[in-house]
């Protein structure tokens, strides 16, 4: 139970018992009335079509709410008049009246009038919604969700943004909420999102854009939004996609189409950067390697696998010691490059030559494994 | 004994076997309804303490009392134990008491497949504990952490428990279908002369549907699942889209059983509602053919619109308009049974014993439900609510007032019969109150912590979704307890209490009332004339 220990210590909030639980949450359930941060409704929509979905919410709401005030108006009426204690005699032919044979036609065509009121009102929202635009400048980010991250990639711009949850010591107050790399997106133009997945179901979802879609392996699925203000927008997988279900934030960053265009110029030059980090002609130190793959291993490897390289048996197995990590160094690079099919382990061939010879390098030496062996980028091109 | 062999036979009948023979091998009606009754409470306690563990764990953000897997595994049991452990084996054992009872006959048409189907669950039930079990012992591989829904791929990744689980669920799936194929013919065949389908008691109508609804969506399930077996070890595709399969197919098969499955849930305790209210209303029942008409509707209807579970997966324009209006529509029968309902407390002489109770709570809290159903069957706006806490809230709202609430009510109306004693009045109210004001603290908030961006089936959450789940959890607490109650007051009232008499309600209507309280081991071995 190890892992679970560990879970546990990660968190700031630990309870030893019952009964401390319960002066705490009274403590922090007053404390935090003040704060006020919680809400009881969408947060205020980011786009148009939100806007609209926003409103046949609170349309549906208020006739619901209606009818629910008549119902219970008629229910409360009856239980205080029509009650034996007060002496009320019971009308044996009610059932038999007017109103008693003929009931059944009147109030399903009432409820028939409140449902095509809806549905009216939905079929208008809906079509827009489902039909996505078909224009020349429309940007395309495809959403790729991973266990438990998730992949942009601007088809546009060439660009691709791997976003993952930050630890509860980095991202304080937001934690679950914020992540890593940003979905940057700019207002004023209309953006299709194509959804996707690389291993099981997850769903993308961004309350402020009334987007949500699920992420269906061997599925391309589109939405699409148009963001009309900035800001920084948050949502959360909400799919059931495995252990780490909660650790897959979603974070827009609205900006101006200014603002955007610097961006991808700005991330653009960091692949260049990258790029030819990777391919230079250099035979790279184990000192050099291991610090790359100590930032890439946590970032990447440790949601499963863990920072202290246990892993969270039996899903996830340690590497710490384990004969894959410390055997050969093919058959490392080979279930690195390719994954394990059936199981969670995903392929990481999409990774260049520099940063799996990082990984794997560091993995062979970290946790005391220490193989002393060092993989360079050239072995790993071989073994692609 | 007398000499003849005609005799012989009738003495056979009145046999009545004691100590384990007479459970084990039982052929009577009231023994098996009663076993399947008791196997539903201990059932409630294991999937409640499931729920509390869930609840415990969401009390404050952070991990702090079950690794994810085990939570995840924990609403996967807590949603299975419920539905096929807890609620249906309740209706169940009601139907098996009452049925025969109703409409005079002697016992069920076909006693023994009666004994089969009860003793299959308590397989059933180990098969689906050992899910739950499994993983933590040695090579047990991973826990289930896909949801009772079991949704590949990741149903797919989960180790050896799934494999118990599906056989859980063939299990349970043959149970159900024999119990109900008994139903079925029980009332076609075993009604009192004179008692036609058109005066046969709501109760029966309303399983009659059930077990219908059961024949025809429950094998969907076995084939869905047992496809799953099949991609798991024996190296098919059926739902892997790198093998020319379809992940989405299994949602359809899966929600094509799982939504009629809700009326399956509900129809049983809307019939013990049309028992209830009237009885103590003291008038009759408001609109029996509209209600027959209403409940088939809602059998048909309910069986063509599963994908409104499934809005979020890419369905073209036209499907998912169709499967948005055909949902709304629904409302039109419910909303005319919920209308009945009130018509039959209207101007009646109401007095509000627990049984009335939890009937009352049914039409309001049950109409709350549904209307929150309206909300999500609207497509646009099921974009932000899918998948969201909004959806947890919604379907504890219909399935526990439509259902469990259902079954608390016809225990309490029916248990002066079984037993012969009159239940303690003030703790039946006792436990009514705090049951019923648990579970709103317990799943009011929860729609707030969906619309604000909560989506469900998460072990942890960022605090700005604590305030409500402290009190969700503090709900849970009062709720999960009050139940120890209803056990005392169970328990209490088999050993012992007011005599009951035959008719136990001074409005309750019906040939069971005409029975001694308790009846005979046999009863209606002559059928009575139904005038």
């Amino acid at each position: 139970m190890s892992a679970t220990q560990q879970l546990i210590n990660n968190q700031s909030y630990k309870l030893k018992t019952a009964s401390l639980t319960g002066i705490l949450v009274a403590g922090m359930f007053f404390a935090d009335i003040s704060r006020a941060e919680y809400g009881i409704n969408f947060p205020p929509p980011a786009a148009d079509v939100a806007q609209e979905i926003y409103d046949i919410h609170m349309l549906t709401m208020q006739i619901t709410t209606v009818l629910l005030l008549i119902v219970f108006g008629f229910v409360f009426y009856s239980l205080y008049y029509h009650r034996k204690s007060r002496g009320f005699q019971a009308d044996q032919n009610f059932h038999n009246s007017w109103f008693g044979n003929w009931s059944w036609v009147v109030v399903p065509v009432m409820v028939l009038g409140v449902d095509l009121t809806i549905a009216g009102k939905a079929d208008a929202v809906l079509k827009k919604v489902w039909d996505v635009p078909k224009e020349e400048n429309i940007l395309d980010v495809k959403v790729t969700g991973h266990q438990w991250w998730w992949e942009f990639d601007y088809l546009d711009h060439d660009i691709k943004v791997e976003s993952r949850y930050v630890p509860e010591k980095e991202s304080g107050d937001l934690y679950l909420r914020e992540v890593d790399n940003r979905l940057v997106l700019p207002t004023g133009q209309k953006i299709r999102f194509l959804h996707t997945s690389a291993d099981v179901l997850h769903a993308f979802w961004v309350p402020e854009l009334a987007v949500k879609k699920d992420a269906i392996p061997g599925y391309v699925t589109e939405t699409w939004a148009e963001l009309n203000r900035e800001g920084v927008f948050r949502g959360q997988c909400a799919e059931l996609c495995g252990t780490w279900h909660s650790r897959m934030p979603i974070v827009v960053e609205s900006v101006s189409p200014q603002q955007f265009a610097a961006w991808v110029d700005d991330q653009k030059a960091i692949k260049v950067a990258a790029a030819a980090e990777a391919s230079a002609d250099k035979t790279w130190s184990l000192d050099e390697l291991m610090a790359k793959g100590k930032t890439l291993y946590d970032t990447k490897c440790a949601a499963c696998h863990q920072v202290s390289g246990m892993g969270l048996p039996p899903a996830f197995p340690g590497l710490k010691g384990s004969a894959m990590v410390t055997g050969p160094i093919e058959a490392h690079l080979e279930i690195v490059i390719k994954g394990k099919e059936g199981t969670a382990m995903q392929p990481w061939g999409s990774l260049n030559d520099l940063e799996i010879a990082a990984i794997v390098t560091y993995e062979r030496n970290a946790w005391d494994n220490n193989t002393g062996d060092v993989v360079q980028p050239s072995d790993v091109k071989q073994a692609r | 004994m007398t000499t003849t062999t005609l005799n012989h036979d009738e003495a056979h009948h009145h046999d009545m076997p004691t100590g384990w023979r007479r459970w084990l091998f039982s052929t009577n009606h009231k023994d098996i309804g009663t076993l399947y009754l008791l196997f539903a409470l201990i059932m409630l306690f294991i999937g409640g303490a499931s729920a509390m563990l869930i609840r415990l764990e969401l009390f404050q953000p952070g991990i702090q009392l079950l690794d994810p897997d085990l939570y995840n595994n924990l609403v996967t049991n807590h949603a299975l134990i419920m539905i096929f452990g807890a609620v249906m084996p309740a209706a169940a054992g009601l139907a098996n008491w009452m049925i025969p009872m109703m409409i005079g006959a002697p016992d069920m048409a076909l006693p023994r497949m009666n004994n089969l189907s009860f003793w299959i669950l308590p397989a059933a039930a180990t098969m689906l504990i050992l899910s739950f079990v499994v993983p933590f012992f040695p090579g047990g591989g991973t826990q289930i952490n896909t949801g009772w829904t079991l949704y590949p791929p990741l149903s797919v990744q989960v180790g050896m428990s799934m494999d118990f689980l599906i056989f859980a669920i063939h299990l349970l799936g043959i149970s159900s279908v024999l119990a109900s194929i008994n139903i079925i013919v029980t009332l076609l065949n075993m009604r009192a002369p004179g008692m036609t389908l058109m005066t046969m008691p709501m109760f029966c109508w309303t399983w009659l549907v059930t077990a219908f609804l059961l024949i025809l969506v429950v094998p969907v399930l076995a084939g869905g699942v047992t496809m799953l077996l099949f991609d798991r070890h024996f190296g098919t595709s059926f739902f892997d889209a790198a093998g020319g399969g379809d992940p989405v197919l299994f949602q359809h098969l899966f929600w094509f059983f799982g939504h009629p499955e809700v009326y399956i849930l509900l129809l049983p305790s809307i019939g013990v509602l049309s028992h209830v209210i009237p009885a103590f209303s003291r008038k009759p029942l408001f609109g029996y053919k509209s209600m027959v008409g209403a409940m088939l509707t809602v059998a048909t209807i309910g069986m063509v619109v599963w994908a409104h579970h499934q809005y979020t997966i890419g369905m073209s324009l036209g499907a998912v308009t169709y499967f948005m209006i055909g949902t709304i529509l629904i409302s039109i029968p419910v909303g005319l049974m919920i209308f009945n309902f009130i018509a039959t407390m209207w101007r009646g002489a109401m007095t509000f014993e627990t049984p009335m109770l939890f009937a009352v709570a049914i039409v309001l809290m049950f109409t709350f439900g549904g209307l929150s159903g309206v909300m999500l069957a609207v497509v646009p706006a099921d974009m932000q609510y899918h998948d969201s806490m909004f959806v947890v809230a919604h379907f504890h709202y219909v399935l526990m007032p439509g259902a469990v609430f259902g079954l608390f009510a016809g225990v309490f109306y029916w248990l002066p019969k079984w037993t012969g004693h009159m239940y303690d009045e003030t703790l039946g109210k006792i436990f009514f109150w705090t049951n019923v004001i648990g579970f709103n603290i317990t799943f009011f908030p929860q729609h707030f912590l969906g619309l604000a961006g909560m989506p469900r089936r998460i072990v942890d959450y960022n605090m700005m979704f604590t305030e409500f789940n402290v009190i969700s959890s503090i709900g849970a607490i009062i709720f999960g307890l009050s139940h120890l109650l209803l056990l005392y007051i169970v328990i209490k009232t088999i050993r012992g209490g007011k005599k009951a008499e035959s008719r136990a309600w001074e409005g309750a209507k019906g040939l069971e009332w005409e029975l001694d309280s308790p009846p005979a081991f046999h009863t209606w071995t002559v059928a009575p004339q139904i005038k």
